[in-house]
This record gives structure tokens, sequence and C-alpha cells, in this order.
């Protein structure tokens, strides 16, 4: 239960009376952070939302942008880390099923998938058990829908043990005249509830969600965490297509957190309209049912869809046809209110605004204890220094997770897992690139940069394919918001990242906030993952292994003498601390146009492009000798910057940084760019030199692959 | 030439190998799992999904529907059928392939590119490849791995269609992933050739599976 006493007075007021105990707990649902964003709303206006590509921005389901003259893509991003602490299986397979729904409801056939994972360091027994069931959860439910999971991202830090980051991402398309909205605009439409039956599970769960764990959540909170089937799944998102095609539809919404509750005073709230449900009509699927529990209820693998009462029939004959069940329950009113009917008796009466748009909540900021300086450390030899770096789980190879995953199901993925960004066919002639990214140490350390480095660096990853970014996405993983450190460091961070959408005029279109993120008083390093979607050419796709030898190995960017908060100084010296890499927007935005322009324009000549980021200049290069087993020779003195040893010039984390290859002079191609670059080397031969210190690509291949299944049994 | 994509509840590459067969020229079109007569049509694919969820064991719930009794039927009548993944599945399930696929050697869900050698050319899919050629195309299963009691059987018939060339995998009997039945009309393989049908997706191989059924009609 989370109202607090001024929400209470609030209710009251507005209502005249006190709730009874049903629309208590229906406020109680809304009211509570997931459902109302109450916290996070004023902050997150700071984010750019509108652009000329931009059809639907924050607000509903999932944001839309036009790709093409005929297509949209459809795009959103959900959390379901505390379902996944307490039921790591469940938990990650429903945050899947929960974002399919949101892109289904918009219309759109969902064509990837994206997860973004945080857990404990895998020496720890229980973070291998959470690690290794929500990867499976993904798998079995990922993969049994038919949609492809073709990128992410994981890390392990100490602060992630009880608190486990599940960040799920989906993308869809549909062509820009068969979108649909999650309103109902006519009274007399009715809602037609279709798809699984409404049982016990998942009642609470967003007011779990909006709160700390415990180490007793694990047993007291399992009922709170939803059911989820995949097969059901497939047969609703199969039957809503049918129905979109055969029937002219007035509004679509799929029920998740909040259950029919937030889902109706949701769809009706929008178009200043009212509701009037029926409990009787809504199929169950256990005897016995409250009304509490049956507006309350999270159960999956439900949808409502608006209709004419004229087009109920063509719709349940697919119903039956896919032997989903469905019912008619209820009706839009334009009374603003929603009303709850048992046995005709009006059960609880509501304004329908009251439920959708509760008041928002002033919460205090204070300023944490920040590291001004730089960590001074004993630099251990460079060739240990890489190969513990790169055999490091947050390096490594992700292979383990990525081929439990159907990547090529839907016949789009052109660059499967394992490179910068995943990129999927469109049509005949466009792609997208997409990913996602984040990074969490940088933002503890320095809330603004990083996340304004979080949304550099996930652009980082679409340029570096050859696309250009048409929108971002974001999913805000903090503690608790009620702690005015952690609400610093939340705004701090969406201003950062603001910013940097702004730089690049690419509009934040969907989101999602997850608070609470602290266990028995660890709170998890603020963790902004985003997504983005770059546009590109199929005929200019870049990838980031080496193509052939004797080929000028180009850095874009400058390297400073940032080893703060690096990767290097937590795998190699276990330090969290230091101040982050320096965020210059303007350099980044310099950098990834000039990276752009060079791949438009020199065709062919560009041979392969690699993102700068964990890890610095050695890791980027090392990644691009080991996947395709072409050495290189490094001279790390030519690295354009203002570093005082190698180990800065090859570990730290500058932003703005690409590399690449080219095939010819690099002068000739990069000669007129206005950004700072440099040839450092050149491929070749069977071993990666970095000035005398030689590592042959067989040690860097064993260092890098074979590391988390080392740590799993299987 | 019309050639039916069987739809069950969980089929999720019905679109993809309808795709690919409009693609070779030839006239696909679905057939729901419900249909008891498929007569009109001049051979079947069963493309790969979760067939009910793949619960109770892969393939056991497809292989109990009308429709599997249509395709015995069109396999009386000399017509080629193609099961690829969960369609090879049932296909062992229902006995018109010998041997049964089971549960990977590493028991987890495995989606990766292979190397494969085709080891007939007797069948429809295959009669584009020559013997012993190695093409690649990507397998993607968590109940993959081929098994027969008597496995001198199967290659002295000529039943092997694919065989995995270099990595095995899942652990299948010899590296098998691909068996016929006697005749060879019947093909069941793991890999999916549809995914490998395209330049942009990083091979063509698998075209040759389609393109393969027409030309078997001539």
């Amino acid at each position: 239960m989370v109202l607090t006493d001024s929400e209470m007075e609030f209710i009251r007021k507005e209502l005249g009376r006190d709730p009874n105990p049903l629309e208590y707990g229906m406020l109680d649902v809304m009211f509570s952070e997931h459902c109302s964003y109450k916290s996070s709303r004023p902050v997150l206006g700071l984010f750019p939302t509108e652009g000329e590509d931009v059809i639907i921005g924050p607000g509903d389901d999932a944001g839309v942008v036009e790709i093409t003259d005929e297509l949209a893509l459809v795009i959103g991003i959900e959390s379901h880390n505390h379902p996944s602490a307490i039921e790591p299986y469940g938990g990650a397979g429903t945050g899947i099923g929960g974002i399919l729904r949101d892109i289904i409801s918009m219309g759109a056939m969902p064509v990837a998938l994206l997860d973004s994972l945080r857990f404990g360091y895998l020496e720890d027994q229980k973070s291998r058990y959470l690690f290794e069931h929500v990867v499976r959860g993904i798998s079995d439910y990922g993969n049994r829908v038919g949609v492809p999971t073709v990128a992410g991202e994981v890390e392990f830090d100490e602060n992630f043990q009880l608190n486990p980051l599940v960040n799920v991402m989906c993308a869809g398309l549909v062509p820009k005249n068969d979108i649909k909205r999650g309103i109902a605009p006519r009274p007399g439409d009715v809602f037609l509830l279709m798809g699984g039956r409404t049982g016990r599970d998942g009642i609470h769960g967003v007011t779990f969600a909006s709160e700390e764990l415990t180490s007793s959540s694990e047993l007291e909170d399992r009922p709170a965490v939803q059911v989820g089937d995949p097969f059901t799944k497939k047969m609703v998102m199969e039957a809503s297509f049918e129905i979109m095609d055969e029937i002219e539809v007035s509004g679509v919404k799929d029920l998740g957190g909040g259950g029919l509750t937030c889902c109706i005073s949701e769809l009706v709230a929008k178009c200043d309209n009212g509701a009037r449900v029926s409990l009787e009509a809504i199929p169950l699927r256990e005897e016995g049912m409250t009304p509490y529990e049956i507006m309350l209820s999270e159960s999956q693998e439900r949808m409502i869809f608006v209709m004419a009462p004229d087009d109920v029939e063509a719709a349940m004959e697919i119903c039956r046809k896919y032997e989903l069940p469905a019912a008619v329950i209820g009706e839009v009113t334009d009374t603003g209110r929603m009303i709850v009917e048992s046995e005709g008796e009006v059960i609880a009466d509501l304004p329908a605004k009251l439920l959708a748009d509760p008041p928002v909540v002033e919460r205090e900021a204070r300023k944490p204890q920040l590291p001004e300086g730089q960590v001074e450390v004993k630099h251990p030899p460079l060739k240990d220094t890489l190969l513990k770096l790169i055999s490091s789980p947050n390096i490594a190879s992700k292979r383990w997770v990525y081929r439990q995953y159907d990547h090529e199901v839907q016949i789009r993925t052109v660059v499967k897992p394992g490179d910068d960004a995943a990129v999927l066919r469109v049509d005949g002639t466009t792609g997208v690139a997409l990913t996602v990214d984040c990074n969490s140490i940088h933002t503890k350390l320095d809330p603004y940069g990083g996340g304004a480095a979080s949304v550099g660096e996930a652009i980082r990853n679409v340029v570096s394919m050859g696309a250009w970014p048409v929108c971002i996405v974001d999913c805000l993983n903090f503690g608790n918001p009620e702690k005015p450190e952690v609400f610093w460091q939340f705004r701090e961070c969406v201003r950062g990242m603001a910013d940097m959408a702004e730089t690049f005029s690419t509009p934040v279109i969907s989101g999602n906030v997850s608070f609470y993120n602290e266990t028995e008083g660890v709170t998890v390093n603020p963790s902004p993952v985003v997504g983005v979607a770059g546009k590109l050419s199929l005929d200019s796709i870049k990838t980031l292994d080496f193509k052939d030898e004797g080929e000028e190995i180009v850095v874009i960017g400058e390297t400073g003498p940032e080893l703060g908060a690096s990767e290097y100084l937590r795998t190699v010296h276990g330090i969290v601390d230091g101040k982050p890499p320096e965020t210059d927007l303007k350099a980044e935005f310099e950098a990834a146009k000039a990276v752009k322009e060079i791949i438009d324009g020199s065709g062919n000549k560009v041979t392969a492009v690699h993102d700068c980021s964990a890890g610095g200049i050695a890791v980027a290069v090392a990644e691009m000798a080991i996947k395709s087993g072409i050495g290189a020779r490094i001279d790390p003195m030519k690295i354009p910057g203002r570093f005082r040893n190698i180990h800065e010039a090859l570990f730290s984390e500058s932003n703005g940084r690409y590399i690449m290859t080219v095939r010819g002079s690099a002068r000739d191609i990069l000669g007129g760019l206005d950004v700072p670059w440099a040839v450092i080397g050149t491929t070749g031969g069977r071993t990666l030199e970095f000035g005398d210190v030689a590592l042959d690509i067989s040690e860097l291949d064993d260092a890098y692959h074979g590391v988390i299944e080392a740590y799993m049994s299987t | 030439m019309r050639v039916g994509v069987i739809r069950f509840p969980g089929s999720n590459c019905d679109r993809d190998v309808h795709h690919v067969l409009e693609l070779a020229g030839a006239e696909p079109e679905y057939v729901w799992w419900n249909q008891r007569n498929l007569d009109h049509l001049d051979a079947v694919v069963i493309p790969g999904g979760f067939s009910y969820g793949d619960y109770l064991r892969a393939g056991a719930i497809a292989a109990i529907t009308p429709v599997m009794d249509a395709v015995r039927e069109l396999v009386r009548e000399e017509k080629p059928v193609l099961g690829i993944c969960n369609g090879a599945q049932i296909l062992a399930e229902v006995g018109l392939v010998p041997g049964v696929f089971t549960v990977n050697e590493h028991p987890k869900f495995n989606c990766q590119w292979t190397e494969l050698r085709v080891k007939t050319t007797r069948t429809p899919f295959t009669g584009l490849f020559k013997k012993d050629e190695v093409i690649r195309m990507p397998v993607a299963h968590a109940e993959g791995r081929y098994y027969h009691d008597n496995i001198s059987e199967v290659w002295e018939n000529d039943q092997v269609v694919l065989q995995f060339h270099g990595e095995n995998p899942n652990g299948s009997l010899d590296g098998i992933t691909g068996v016929c039945d006697e005749s060879g009309l019947v093909c069941a393989v793991m890999p999916h050739p549809e995914r490998a049908s395209e330049e942009i997706l990083g091979s063509v191989d698998g075209f040759k599976f389609f393109r393969g059924i027409l030309k078997f009609r001539g």
C-alpha cells in the first residue's frame, strides 16, 4: 500500500467522500510510481520529444517514427527488475510479454527484441542463478513468440547482486496508415477483452515495483509476479493482427501493470470519456475471485479492443479460430467516470481522470559527494592488463547469452549479435540499426555526464554501422526517489541525456522509469539504459571486424588522461572511482557527423568501423582483430590527445571516439575532416602489437571466448 | 506450382517460408492445421516454430492434427514434403522419416550458423546441389540432436540428406541433421534453408531447396 496521507486527502476532496475498499485498491495502484510517474514526470519534460519524423511521441504504449514513405517504426522499452529478482524465469519472460503487447497495441508487428541485463559478479552463486534463469526466460519466451532477439548488453557488478536489472526493448513495423492508438473516443463503443483469462496472479505487481525489495520479498511477493504463457501470447498476437486487419477498431490497449483498472481508465481518460465495466462478463481463470482481485489482477496475455457493437461478432469469430477466450466487458460512456458494476449494482465510481492522471509529487534533490579528480594507481604490464580486461565477463564475448536467442526468425537480421548494433532490413533498400546501451559507472560518478555519455555511446553504436539516429527510447533504473540524493542523480542524469539528444536533434519518443531499485540498503548504480534506432541504406552497412591486411587504422576523436570510472580501474584494480571522462556535446556530435559523412562519401573504401567505449582503444582494436582473425600493429603514441602514459592512451574511455579501417590512403579519405583524427597503425599478421608489446591473436581469442561459459554449468 | 505452408498454432517461420517460396517463383498458400484435404497442392512445407508451444515434446501435438493425415495422403500421391526445424520434428514424430530429433547435447536453445555437407541429391530439395557439396545455413533449436537405433540402415538406404561439416553443435549421431524417407520425397532438415536464401542475409545456399521443388515438377 503506497497511498500517502496527502494523497488520501486529495482523493477525499475530489470525491467528496472516502473511497470504498475496491476504489481504494484501484486508486492505490494508479497512484503508484510505476503507473503514475508521479516523481519523474516533471523531470521527463526535459527530453526533446518532437521531430519531423515523429508520428507518436511519449504518452502512448510505444513511440512511433516514420522510417520509409510507407512504413513506421514503433519502439518501446520496459523494465522488469523486481519480478526478475523474485522469480527470474517468469519475471524476464513476462517482461518480454509486456513490451510485445505495447508494440502490438500500436498495430505493429514486433520485429526485434533487445535486452539490457545487469547482475552481480558471476563468482556469486545467487547471481549465476538469476543470470541463468533470466536469459532462459527471455530465450523461451522470445523464441516461442517468433520475435528475434537481435542485440543487447550485459553488465556484472556487485551492486546488482540482490537487485538485478532486466530491461527489454522492442521494435515493430507498421504501415503508416494502419497505426492504432490507445484511445476510446466514441461513447457507445464496447470493450472487447480477449486473450488470457483473468486470474489471481500479479495482484499488486505495480505497487510492489514501487517499493524497495527486502530479504523476505522472495517469499512474500511471489504472488505479485505474473505468470507468462508465450504460446497463448503468440495466439493473441496473431488474432490481434487479424482483428485489426478486418475490423475498424477505434482503439487498442494491452493489459499490463495495473490490469483492467489501468487499461480502461487510461483508454477513456485520454478522450475525456468514461467507462462502465460489468464484472460478471470478465472471463476468469478461477472461481471465487473478489471484485478487488479482478480489477487489480495483472494476468498476462490480455488485450482490449474498442469497437462498435456491430463489429463484435466478427471479432469473436477470430478469437474462436485461435481458441482464445473473449468477451464484451463494458462500454465507453460520455460521463467521464469509471464505473464498475457487479450484479447490477455500482461497486466503484471514480473520475477516470483521477485514476489516469494523479497529481505529481515534488521531490527534494540534494547533490551527493562526487569524485573531483583522478585515482592514481600503479599500472601493471600492458599485456597482462589487456588480457585481464578482455577476459572480464563485462568485456568478453556474450555468445553464451545470444546463442540461446533465435536472432534470425522473420529473416530480417542482416547484422547479427556481436557487433556494435544489429541491423535489420526494413524493405529492399532501407535498414534500421538497433542498439541498447548504458554506462552505469560513469553515471554513478557523474550523473549528468554519464547520462549524456550513455546517449552518446548508444548513438555511436548505430553510427558505427553506417546509420544516423532517428529516435531514442530510455529505461531509467534508479534507487528510491524519496531519497534526495537519488532524486538529484535522476534529475541530473535526465538533464545530461536530454542535452545530448538535443545536440543530435534526436527525439526521445518513449521510455520507462524504474525507481526503488534498492535491496537491503544497497542502491543500484544509476543505470540510464538507452535504446537508439538509426536509419541506413542496406548497401552502406559497416561491421567492426578487420577486412583485409595492410589497411590503415584510424582513430577519430581525442583521447584524454581519463582513466576515472573506467572498466580498466574496475577490472584490473577493483576500483569504481575517479572523475569520469569529460562530456563534450559538440565534439560527440562532430565526430558522429564526420564518421557518417566519410561512410556515405567514400563508399566501400571504409572497411570497418567500431565504437570506442568500455576498455578504451586497446579493447576496441582487440575486438576488431579477434572477430576477423587478422592482427594489427599500433603505435599508441600516434593516438591524438593529451594522455600522460601508454595506459591512459589505451584504456581511457574518453567520449566521442571511433576506430575505422580504410582501403587506400587515409589522408585522401579523411583529409578534409574538421575533427581530430590520426592513423595509429596498420592491419596484418597474426599478432596484435602495441609498440613493443605483442599478443598472438589465438591468445586474445582464448581470453575473449568461453569466459561466461566457464562460470555456467551448461 | 501451388505449395502449401502449414500453420499450426505456434508456427513462427510460416511467413518466412512463404516469402522465399514466392521469390523462388512458386505459388505458396497457407494451410491451417484443421484442413483435411490438400489435393489441390503440388507440394507442402511444414515450417519451423513452436507448434502448440512445444508442450509435452516438440512436434508431439502437431503430429495428431487432421492436416497431418492430409500430408500422409500427399505422400501416398508422391508429392514432395519438406519439414524444417519444428517441421522436421513433426515429420519424425509421425514416422514419415526415420529416427528422432531430441534434446541437444548442450541442453539449451542454440542459434548459430553451421557448415553442412549435402549427402544425397536424390530428393527434390537437394537436386540442385552436388553430392558432398559444403553449404552454409543457420540452425536454431533446443531439440535437434538426431538419433536412430540402427544408423547404418539409414546410411545404406541413402536417407541421410544433411550432415554437419566441422562443428556438430547439438551432438547428433554421425552429425546427421537432415534425413528423408525411402522415396526421398519426404525430407526433414533441422537447419533453416529459408534463412539462407538471400544474399543480404549471408548465404543463398538454402534457396536451392525451394528452387528444387519447382525444378522437380519440371
